[in-house]
């Protein structure tokens, strides 16, 4: 395959809070404001992306029939928790430049703030190990912490150092009106908040709010034509990670495998990166998601993103300067929208001015999907703005 | 204190005598007679040589905590854990019996087994030197 994909519509959605609308509502509105910005109809779309958040059994068709796709030749339903709509805006950049479609919207959209959370997970019958954890209270707070204990205790990670992530989102978030916590906090707020899972404390961990979003995929003849700024996918990898018979340590991701892949796919280097986005469920999942891309040595993490590093304007790496799920948005419990669509905001150059990078030509966009180093998928796309 | 009420295990013919070995006070482990590695969770195909000639072995019921941490926000807290067995992989599992600030990655630790609602006992463990 030759050539690139190009992001034209991003969209997320404004709400935090919809106790008036549906699910199904929240994808379909996700839709038409992402194909609206593309310049394109729903009857323009042939090839539907959407994770399980999808709603029904088969959401990936009842999706399309609530939307009225009748054009329909490609489907995915790939589910890597809440990474999966990058991972997805992947196989539609696969899936176009194959020539199996030619226009791809994904969308992603949940209630977990207002809707029944009983509800909000699959049935796990017979998930292998299902009977190996659920006697135990495994959520996933568990999960998360152990990996931060585990980093705390190998590389001397510290607390101030996890509070400066916080700090950093809520400088951004501060100029974002639809952001959930829009007040800036200091690194002693942080770090005195309640403690919810030794040693996650309550502004460690993202919010819980309603919404979603959508990304429409081209190929770069529809993208020429369209009125827009052309923003490539110049690379774009997948990779998961489990506990390997038990063997598999908690303080590395797939991130370390997709972000390699990604970055050698691009031809670019972390010097050449002007914005990133960086899923962040909780303050440590950004320290070691970091880590694993490589902006920073194994280990190194927490004094990367200590003393405003993640600052837009202060910095040397911006990352998610629209608040991120710490501050904005993290609906129905996947922040990989939110996360996409910021990128494409910089990118483009249509980010707040309070928080644009200036000259952002090149960024890159990270999913961590499921539970962070024990069971998920991670996704690294690099994003490149070419007129 | 009152206990947290322990979920039963979902029981299926691949790992059955996993939990009745634990009701009977037993730590099992599957292992490959194929490439000789032990693993965990159990399964009847051996996840690193594929192997079908797989085996229960009886574990020594000695590790130290990988990683841990404690449900603060639950109605009764609890600790949860991954524990390196000394047979070498590691399993999910809680850590009881004990003052949950002593906890620590390294600590050594050992299996005790705890009753289940309306299923079998589970695997749990609690620091080395704490009383039986």
């Amino acid at each position: 395959m030759s050539g690139y994909a190009y992001i034209v519509g991003a969209f997320e959605h404004p709400t935090r809070r919809a106790e008036d609308k549906s699910v199904a509502q929240i994808h379909g509105e996700s839709a038409k404001g992402a194909l609206a910005d593309a310049g394109l109809s729903f009857d323009d779309v042939d090839a539907y992306f959407v994770a399980r958040d999808g709603p029904g059994v088969l959401g990936g068709i009842g999706m399309a029939e609530y939307m009225g796709l009748t054009h329909l030749r490609h489907l995915d339903n790939t589910e890597t928790g809440g990474s999966a709509p990058l991972v997805m805006a992947g196989h539609a950049a696969r899936a176009i430049l194959s020539g199996r479609c030619r226009v791809a919207l994904v969308t992603m959209g949940g209630k977990s703030l207002t809707g029944d959370p009983k509800r909000m997970m699959p049935d796990q019958y017979g998930a292998p190990e299902l009977p190996f954890e659920a006697p135990y209270g495994i959520n996933t707070h568990a999960i998360y912490a152990m990996a931060a204990q585990r980093h705390i205790h190998e590389f001397g990670t510290t607390r101030e150092q996890m509070s400066w992530v916080k700090v950093a989102a809520s400088h951004h978030a501060q100029h974002n009106p639809n952001a959930v916590l829009p007040k800036v906090v200091t690194v002693e707020e942080v770090s005195e908040s309640p403690m919810i899972a030794d040693p996650l404390r309550r502004l460690d961990c993202c919010l819980n709010t309603d919404g979603g979003g959508a990304i429409v995929v081209v190929g770069e003849e529809i993208a020429r034509s369209l009125n827009r700024p052309m923003i490539r996918i110049r690379g774009a990898a997948e990779a998961l990670k489990h506990q390997d018979g038990g063997r598999s340590g908690f303080t590395w991701t797939a991130g370390r495998d997709s972000a390699a892949r990604a970055f050698a796919e691009a031809g670019v280097t972390h010097a050449d990166i002007k914005y990133a986005s960086v899923y962040d469920s909780f303050t440590m999942t950004v320290i070691i998601t970091l880590e694993d891309l490589g902006f920073c040595e194994k280990g190194k993490g927490g004094a990367f993103v200590s003393d405003g590093n993640l600052i837009s304007g202060v910095g040397k790496l911006p990352v998610n300067t629209d608040g991120g799920g710490l501050c904005n948005n993290h609906p129905g419990g996947r922040g990989g929208i939110p996360k996409l669509v910021e990128a494409v905001r910089q990118v483009r150059g249509e980010a707040h001015p309070k928080v644009q990078v200036p000259n952002c030509d090149l960024v890159v966009a990270h999913g961590t999907g499921g539970f962070i180093t024990s069971r998920g998928g991670s996704c690294t796309m690099i994003l490149e703005r070419t007129r | 204190m009152s206990e947290r009420k322990v979920p039963a295990p979902e029981l299926n013919p691949e790992i059955e005598a996993y939990f009745a070995a634990a009701d009977e006070g037993r730590l099992l482990i599957k292992a490959c007679t194929n490439c000789g590695e032990a693993f965990h969770y159990p399964r009847a195909l051996c996840p690193f040589c594929r192997s079908e000639r797989t085996e229960w072995r009886e574990a020594s019921g000695k590790g130290e905590i990988y990683s841990f941490t404690v449900l603060r926000r639950a109605p009764i807290p609890y600790a949860v854990a991954s524990v390196q067995l000394a047979e070498g992989p590691r399993m999910i599992t809680n850590i009881v019996d004990c003052d949950f600030d002593s906890l620590r990655c390294g600590l050594p630790v050992r299996v005790v087994f705890k009753p289940s609602e309306s299923g079998p006992a589970v695997p749990m463990f609690t620091p080395e030197g704490e009383p039986a």
